[in-house]
């Protein structure tokens, strides 16, 4: 049995139980029982039809922790034991899972973490492994998170943008433990299109897709970050590019621009420059624009200074930096860029250090001391002096 | 046995190598550092000793309670002069003697020319959870 295949099964499960009576907190408590056990045992011995055998060892753990709770406050077992078995419609159960897990009274992590195992069918484990965080401190992080949504009707509707940005959070996790969290959060994108017609869906699974294509090429020996200009392009993946592009001119083919189509689209914008040389900066910072109008976000601003560096020199950046935060992470690391650029070798090389000393991840961290270091070898050079 | 090994940005014994800070290095040296530091992570996964390792930002203010009903006091950042830790790792080693080992190693990370940098690192042991000889 492919694990794969498994996890998908969960949400549908879930409904499935919570149609027959189950509360959500109980019926996830015990599809995530069933899923245990069901990885346990399947290698060796699997059931012809998963489906069947998850919705019923899921039942059997409800009914006994019911059963077991009800004996302990003294009162009858009041759950159906013989549930009718009608047609099931699993695709709006999965969607109304996404709307309650992603619930805007959560915080994101425990909405990432809720969604990762009640729509997503991981393991406590495995999701506190890939967080790097003790199993007991994730299993009560989401014992909490489905106490807060207690309250909350399963028919609720729901709240897209906060679905949208808790999968975004997933796929920025990226690699840790034995979870690959950007290829669960394209998985979980995907069969959100599927379920939801919102172009916004379809934006966020083609920015992800794009740059899932780019992700070999990311890091280099021993880890080390590759920026997008020097990364070899040959190792992008020119079928996911080309999936992404497609989506995304679907998306926006719908008329309705939000953030992530812009993210899309810039990012395709890069994936369809054969050289780093050869991007269009100047559409770049077009839609750069589209998303500063519809986000406001600084942290766009400051991309766009970048952006304006390479499509009208580095001096036209620096002076759309100076309507940026200065406090902004990363700040100083694309000043120090852009001065680099203006032939200012000192205050560059001083700045990338700066930068490289409050990045705020190692990876991070050792690139811009690298950076700094690499500009501090071509002024000695220039100087024509050497350290001892 | 579990141990801290601490690494300080400032704060340890005087050091026995005067290096320039890491952006005065040329990048081939940086590298060379950061592989050094990767591989010995590594080979502490591989011998069944790593625990945990965390880098610290250099951040951060030294923090406590007040009178009730009053906001907590805080100091800092830190001044220049207090100690101030760089990151650390824990490991889980079979004695001392290998915990000592297991510190020169990381203090063996190359720096400018290749050389050592031969930093100290203060090595501490943890309480254990459980009494001695309960049993």
């Amino acid at each position: 049995m492919n694990e794969g295949l498994l996890r998908e099964l969960v949400p549908a499960v879930i409904g499935v139980l919570v149609r027959r009576g189950a509360d959500f907190a109980s019926a996830e408590d015990a599809v995530q029982e069933a899923l245990i056990k069901a990885l346990e045992t399947w290698s060796a011995d699997p059931p012809r039809d998963a489906k069947a055998w998850l919705i019923s060892a899921a039942w059997r753990k409800f009914l006994d922790a019911t059963r077991s709770e009800t004996a302990r406050r003294g009162r009858e077992v009041v759950v159906d034991a013989q549930p009718d078995l009608g047609p099931v419609s699993g695709v709006d159960d999965t969607l109304r899972l996404y709307f309650l897990c992603a619930h805007p009274s959560l915080p994101p992590p425990a909405a990432l973490a809720l969604t990762l195992r009640a729509v997503g069918g991981l393991t406590t484990k495995q999701i506190a492994t890939a967080h790097l965080v003790p199993e007991a401190t994730m299993a009560q992080r989401i014992s909490r998170a489905k106490r807060k949504i207690a309250g909350v009707p399963l028919d609720e509707p729901g709240d897209l943008a906060t679905v949208l940005r808790v999968l975004y959070l997933v796929f920025n996790e990226g690699y840790s433990g034995d979870v690959d969290l950007a290829a669960e959060a394209i998985r979980l994108a995907r069969q959100l299109v599927a379920l939801s017609d919102e172009p916004e869906a379809a934006g966020l699974l083609a920015l992800m897709l794009l740059h899932h294509a780019r992700r070999a090429s990311r890091t280099g020996d021993g880890g080390r970050l590759v920026p997008l200009a020097a990364q070899d392009r040959s190792r992008w993946d020119t079928a996911l590019i080309a999936e992404g592009v497609a989506i995304l001119q679907g998306a926006l083919a719908r008329d309705r621009l939000g953030e992530y189509q812009a993210q899309a689209a810039i990012a395709a914008l890069h994936a369809d420059a054969p050289t780093a040389d050869e991007t269009d900066w100047v559409q770049i910072v077009e839609w750069y624009d589209e998303l500063l109008r519809i986000t406001g976000s600084p942290i766009v601003r400051l991309n766009r200074a970048v952006a304006i560096g390479e499509a009208d020199g580095p001096q036209a950046g620096l002076a759309a930096l100076a309507d940026v935060d200065s406090c902004l992470p990363r700040y100083n690391a694309v000043r120090a860029y852009l001065l680099e650029r203006t032939g200012d070798l000192e205050r560059a090389a001083e700045l990338y250090a700066k930068a490289g000393r409050a990045a705020s991840s190692v990876p991070e961290r050792d690139h811009l001391t690298r950076e700094a270091a690499r500009v501090q070898q071509t002024l000695r050079s220039e100087r024509g002096t050497h350290p001892a | 046995m579990k141990y801290l090994l601490l690494k300080h940005y400032r704060g340890g014994p005087a050091p026995v190598v005067d290096f320039l800070p890491m952006d005065q290095w040329t990048p081939e040296e940086v590298d060379a550092h950061v592989k050094y530091m990767q591989d010995f992570g590594d080979r502490l996964q591989e011998s069944g000793e790593f625990v945990d390792m965390q880098a610290l930002l250099p951040d951060g203010a030294f923090v406590r309670s007040d009178d009730a009903g009053r906001p907590p006091v805080t100091d800092g950042p830190f001044a220049e002069t207090k100690d101030l830790i760089a990151g650390y790792y824990v490991i889980d080693v079979e004695s001392w003697d290998r915990a000592v080992e297991v510190a020169a190693d990381l203090s063996a990370a190359p720096g400018p020319g290749g050389k050592p940098l031969h930093e100290w690192l203060e090595v501490r042991p943890l309480f254990s959870a459980a009494p001695a000889d309960a049993g």
